[in-house]
């Protein structure tokens, strides 16, 4: 079967899934699942440009996506007057002076030798970590003490959420700029477990800094840049649409807000995925693919492979920014503790394996399929444990242990799954041209 | 100033804990380190490895209870050890023919047997949760102290007392046997002088005649034996947690590549290295200062550099440090 009619048929059966689950369980799970999927289809495009184009193995993606949510808090909450007043400027110089004796210290140790270097380094580190403390602990202390039930941290810019979007996929860059410069350009190995700690280190960050994103506290009631339900069914003109369609104004109002969310996100998608496929098919993503292919051969044309690799990092980590950002402007909370790597960087990368790695339409396709299998495993996993248990007898431990840890069989099914195609069809489903 | 007392303070809180720790996590550190040296590649399932070779030793070990049988002052867990190591043994074992030889027959590259190991992470996250459930679950039974903190202090009629449980002496015991043994294996035994042959050439090893497969099974047997007893002396510390184990992988293999991945003598002190800085920097210095300043210099805030939940900050920091300036570890890696 040629890639021309395999594509469509993919995307088609994709369809079908969706408008099944649509009739089986109700609209709402489904376009609950379209949207997730969306998302999960703009993370697998992000990793898909930096494992599929350039080979790089980056398993924390984990932490970019919750860079980009602590992004939409920032940008669309209001900020807190007083939390600025108390301790806003404190907080601020404090990190200030971090980042003035970090840059310091990166300065002294390339324009100085021996131990003038070793000396200076010491006194410059050592000093401006107790007078980064100094400064910063009190702010922070400040902040948090604002009326810690409701607030308790310095609040955002109060903006649109959706420029929360890009302004996610900006900090994802930035901490990529940081982990790249430090671990690119050694062992494949090497990158893996780096960005395996930073991402653990992004969300111990989120969960702990309380001025910055509420930590364990949870932000709550994020604006949104569609309307809320309730404001919809109060709207005479919209119930008297919805009744023209023939529907209750409670449905049409949530299907009609998780549309709005879905046409959002599918806007979002179809732009990158254009510029994706206008990079894979110019001449720099020739060039990307010739260095993942032989990174000897292209640094012997004269390719800098370590600038590449950091650019084509970056990038991915700022798509999987954006999606991050997306993520929490539709659950309307940044929750940190819900962030675990296995959800958020194991399965994108069953997604771009199953899909294809190399052909952005495969990502797209592997986010969707296997969003829908993550959401539909449980009920189906369920449904077998029960038919299975059926002949047993009623609270016997077995049948008890085996229902209750249907629920585990998630990651069962993804690692099957991903061995199963890493085996029999490496190339995934829509193989790279 | 109080010398004897800041002594003891310091030894319960940051000595006798990172001892513990360093150890657990230099066995941990091993078993990655001897798949990369014989493998060549980074074992992701590592952690979730522990974690299946703990729950086989926590359900032999509640076998034995429930048969009255116990281990004295000792946990019964180190009894139901070798169940353990057993039942691990052959789950790496089948594992590695179903899923990793195919790879090795074909000479995939490391990265892509990376990804593998990510799949069966994944699966046998998944058993180790079918089986045993998410709880937290402690199981060490048998003597709590060796000696408590009340008991050091009437003892020695020092203000400060020092506590040594009986997990952390048996962990360090029980670390300095295994990694005897290992290196007693590696250096005076003809498989082990293989495996190391092996590691350091495969095609001179593969020339003089050494089976490549056996070599593989050896390896995949010693890392059930250390990934297991890694696993049970950590859940014997501090409780089993299928989570927790998963994220062990990180200090574990940051101990790994701070030593030097691929060099055994690398992963002891690469875990020591990591346990320890984890723990003195988010140690609050404030009791031992107390002791050791005079009063008008006595600190008022608790004097810890950074805060327990950013243990994890700490091994990662370190880890970039030295990928910064010496990548290959501190004492060298690539071979056995």
């Amino acid at each position: 079967m040629s890639d021309a009619v395999k594509t469509p048929l993919y995307f088609a059966c994709v369809v079908l899934l969706i408008v099944g689950t649509g009739i089986v369980q109700g609209w709402n799970s489904a376009l609950l699942i379209l949207n997730m999927g969306l998302i999960s289809a703009i993370m697998s495009l992000g990793v898909n440009l930096q494992w599929g184009f350039a080979g790089l193995f980056n398993i924390g993606i984990m932490g970019f996506v919750a860079l980009g949510g602590l992004a939409a808090v920032l940008t669309a909450m209001p900020p807190v007057t007083e939390a600025w007043a108390a301790g806003g400027l404190r907080v601020l110089s404090g990190l200030a002076i971090g980042a003035a004796t970090v840059i310091g210290a990166i300065f002294a140790y390339r324009h100085l030798a021996g131990r003038t270097r070793t000396g200076i380094l010491l006194v410059l580190l050592i000093g401006g970590f107790f007078l980064f403390r100094a400064v910063f602990d009190a702010g922070v202390a400040a902040v948090e003490a604002v009326n810690p039930a409701s607030t308790g941290y310095l609040g955002g810019l109060g903006l649109p959420v959706i420029i929360g979007w890009p302004l996610g996929g900006v900090i994802a860059a930035g901490a990529a700029w940081i982990i790249g410069k430090a671990a690119l350009g050694l062992r494949s190995d090497y990158l893996a477990i780096a960005t395996l700690g930073i991402a653990e280190i992004v969300i111990n960050i989120m969960k702990n800094e309380d001025w910055l994103s509420r930590g364990v506290k949870n932000v709550i009631g994020l604006p949104r840049p569609v309307p809320l339900e309730v404001d919809l069914q109060a709207d005479p003109g919209f119930v008297a649409q919805a009744a023209d369609l023939g529907l209750d104004p409670v449905l049409a109002s949530t299907l009609y807000v998780k549309l709005a969310y879905g046409a959002l996100f599918a806007i979002v998608l179809v732009i990158l995925l254009w510029l994706a496929q206008k990079a894979l098919n110019s001449p720099w993503g020739r060039m990307m693919r010739a260095i993942r292919d032989n990174e000897v051969a292209a640094e012997a044309m004269g390719k800098d492979v370590t600038a590449r690799h950091l650019q084509v990092f970056i990038l991915g980590s700022a798509i999987c920014g954006i999606a991050g950002a997306m993520m929490t402007t539709l659950d309307g909370q940044l929750t940190p503790t819900s962030y675990q790597p296995l959800r958020f960087t194991f399965l994108v990368w069953v997604m771009v394996i199953v899909g294809g790695s190399g052909n952005n339409f495969g990502a797209v396709l592997g986010g969707f399929v296997i969003w829908w299998l993550w959401v539909q495993v449980e009920p189906i996993g369920l449904a077998l444990m029960n038919l299975i248990t059926m002949g047993m007898a009623d609270g016997s431990f077995l049948k008890q242990h085996l229902i209750e840890a249907a629920a585990h069989m998630r990651l069962l099914t993804m690692g099957t799954i991903l061995l199963l195609v890493l085996r029999f069809s490496p190339r995934g489903l829509l193989p790279q041209r | 100033m109080d010398f004897l007392n800041a002594l003891v303070a310091l030894a319960n809180f940051v000595i006798v804990p990172g001892l513990a720790y360093g150890a657990q996590l230099a066995i941990g550190a091993l078993g990655v380190t001897l798949i990369y040296g014989i493998l060549r590649f980074s074992n992701f399932a590592h952690g979730d490895t522990m974690a299946f070779g703990t729950m086989a030793t926590i359900l032999a070990t509640w076998g034995m209870q429930s048969y009255g049988i116990s281990f004295g002052p000792l946990p019964t867990a180190l009894l139901a050890l070798p169940f353990g190591i057993a039942a691990t043994a052959l789950m790496l074992l089948g594992t590695d023919r179903v899923v990793y030889r195919f790879y090795r027959a074909q000479k995939a590259k490391p990265v892509i047997l990376v990804i593998v190991s990510m799949g069966v992470m994944f699966i046998m996250n998944g058993v180790v949760r079918f089986i045993i459930g998410v709880r937290d679950i402690r199981f060490a039974d048998g003597e709590r102290f060796i000696i408590s903190a009340r008991d050091f202090k009437e003892m020695t009629g020092l203000r400060e007392g020092l506590a040594i449980k009986t997990t952390q002496a048996i962990t360090v015991v029980v670390a300095f046997v295994v990694v005897a043994a290992l290196f007693y294996f590696l250096n005076r035994t003809r498989t082990g002088k293989s495996m190391r042959a092996f590691s350091d050439n495969e095609d001179l090893a593969l020339l003089s005649g050494i089976n490549p497969e056996h070599v593989v099974r050896v390896t995949w047997l010693i890392v059930a034996a250390l990934a297991t007893v890694a696993g049970v002396l950590y859940g014997l510390d501090k409780s089993f947690k299928a989570f927790t184990y998963f994220q062990l992988l990180l200090p574990i293999f940051a101990s790994a590549v701070v030593g030097g991945l691929g060099n055994p003598l690398g992963a002891i002190g690469g875990g020591f290295v990591i346990a320890f800085s984890e723990v003195t920097i988010t140690y609050a210095w404030k009791k031992v200062a107390v002791y050791l300043l005079p009063e008008q210099l006595e600190p008022t805030g608790l004097v810890q550099l950074l805060s327990t939940d950013y243990k994890f900050a700490v091994s990662f920091a370190i880890l970039v440090v030295v990928l910064l300036f010496k990548p290959t570890g501190l004492f060298k890696g690539q071979s056995l």
